[in-house]
């Protein structure tokens, strides 16, 4: 099997170290061969296409062009909001020529083809086999997976998944065992990349999220999106000042799930980094 | 007729986004999260843009919808029409701002965005602890958030140190030739 590159981005070494954490041992865990790509920058994720729209090509066309270069075919972009930068930009970028020119003008170099994966893409293609031989603590549970905005829209870009009733997480989480419901919520917006400057808005629109995953029974929330995990689970005081009844449903990451559920242990795929504590005898079978 | 015709084929040739196409349907308020927080709501802007006149622009360009809209793409990805709304919304961010009339409940926001680019600009990548300390310092806003950081440091989600990349002139350069040397304030 061929490398695939990694692109953690700054969230996955940051603040949401435990989604770059868990991608890695579950990789290990099911003998996929991955790889750090080496000295890539920040994407500019939500802030700079607010700013200027030249920087927001030219940041990830950096990234793109230093995979490329470093001799990778397909890159694996586990975070949401850097896999639609690096999307939205390829995109862009091999529908304007023009442009391409201009932007790889700025950044010194040829961006290249490299196959951006999200990581439900990176899981469909080569875990899929592997997890059902390793699977050793299928998940119980009843889940909703929550995909928010960035990994399926937009679909002219993104090319993925049912847009308004994806599948990918709940097919995934089947695999592990889980029962994935039905929600009306899947793809609403948390309030992205606003949990700083307008809390309080994202203590709402994330409320809004809980409120339907847990009045249907939903016992965890399943993300693959570093800024819908931080929403739900950090802002979560915020969150249960607009809820009828306070919550404490864990959120976990994808790779948390299936990691534990091929055996891997709650450390080693970092749940304790979360805020909302994770309950294992309410997930896990025994 | 000659301003109505410039100011579409700016928004055009800024965003690659015709709305002149929009017919009004009002299928992009309905779906936006972001619409009871908005002065107008995104259907509204797009109109006030079709009428081409410079004062319903500047009005549009003062307006705190521009900076409210998370870019959650449900406009777009709903519209009959196909209309690009938060990439014009980027554009009519960015000319809000070469203006310097950017709403005034925006300055959070703006304040944000200015602290996550200038880490970047200068280490390649994102250092939350250096983003926080520069936001706080934007907004005055020094107690947000205080109440996190122990639990945020016994969890391991803060850094003491920035990463820096080998190649920081890179993306200093990156910097320097697209919003310009000195355009952040
Ligand atoms: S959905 Fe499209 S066509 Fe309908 S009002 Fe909004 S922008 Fe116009
Ligand atoms: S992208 Fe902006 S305007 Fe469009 S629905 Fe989302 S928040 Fe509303």
């Amino acid at each position: 099997m061929e490398k695939v590159g990694l692109y953690p981005g700054c969230s996955l070494k940051g603040s949401s170290r435990e989604y770059g954490e868990s991608v890695v041992a579950l990789a290990r865990v099911l003998g996929l061969p991955l790889e750090e790509i080496k000295d890539w920058n920040c994407c500019g994720a939500s802030s700079a296409h607010a700013v200027s729209k030249e920087l927001s090509l030219a940041l990830p066309a950096r990234v793109l062009s230093l995979a490329a270069a470093q001799g990778y075919k397909e890159l694996l972009v586990p975070c949401a909001a850097c896999f639609s930068r690096l999307k939205t930009t390829q995109h862009t970028l091999m529908g304007d020529d023009e442009r391409r020119k201009k932007i790889e003008d700025i950044i010194g170099a040829e961006v290249g083809g490299v196959k951006i994966l999200s990581v439900m893409e990176w899981l469909e293609k080569y875990a899929i086999d592997a997890i059902k031989e390793k699977m050793n603590h299928p998940i119980k549970a009843r889940v909703a997976c929550y995909y928010g905005c960035l990994l399926v829209r937009p679909s002219g870009v993104i090319k993925g998944d049912r847009v308004e009733d994806p599948q990918s997480l709940d097919n995934l989480v089947k695999l592990a065992g889980a029962t994935p419901i039905d929600w009306a919520f899947k793809t609403e917006c948390c309030g992205g990349g606003m949990s700083i400057a307008a809390t309080e808005t994202v203590g709402k629109l994330s409320a809004a999220v809980m409120e339907d995953a847990t009045h249907r029974g939903a016992k965890a929330i399943v993300v693959a999106c570093p800024m819908c995990h931080s929403n739900l689970d950090m802002r979560r005081p915020y969150i249960n000042k607009n809820m009828e009844k306070a919550t404490d449903v864990p959120v976990l990451y994808i790779t948390q799930l299936l990691g534990m559920a091929c055996g891997l242990t709650a450390e080693e795929v970092s749940v304790g980094r979360h805020f909302v504590n994770y309950k294992e005898e309410e997930i896990c079978q025994k | 007729m000659s301003e109505k015709k410039s100011i579409s084929t700016h928004v055009k040739s800024t965003s690659g986004v015709d709305v002149s196409h929009c017919y009004q349907c009002g299928k992009c308020t309905a779906g936006c999260v972001q619409a009871e927080r908005m002065d107008y709501p995104p259907q509204y802007i797009m109109r006030l843009l079709q009428t081409g006149s410079e004062e319903n622009y500047e009005k549009v360009l003062r307006s705190r919808s521009i900076w409210v809209c998370l870019n959650c793409e449900n406009c777009y990805e709903r519209c009959p029409q196909s209309i690009d709304i938060p990439h014009v919304m980027d554009m009519l961010r960015e000319e809000s701002l070469k203006r310097g009339i950017a709403h005034k409940d925006a300055s959070k926001i703006i304040a944000f965005h200015r602290s996550f680019l200038s880490q970047i600009k200068n280490t390649g990548r994102l250092w939350e602890v250096g983003m926080e300390a520069e936001y706080k310092l934007r907004t005055m806003d020094l107690m947000q958030d205080v109440k996190l950081v122990p639990s945020m440091l016994s969890k391991g989600k803060l850094s003491i140190l920035p990463e820096v990349i080998v190649d920081k002139a890179a993306v200093k350069k990156i910097f320097d030739r697209t919003v310009g040397v000195e355009k952040e304030k």
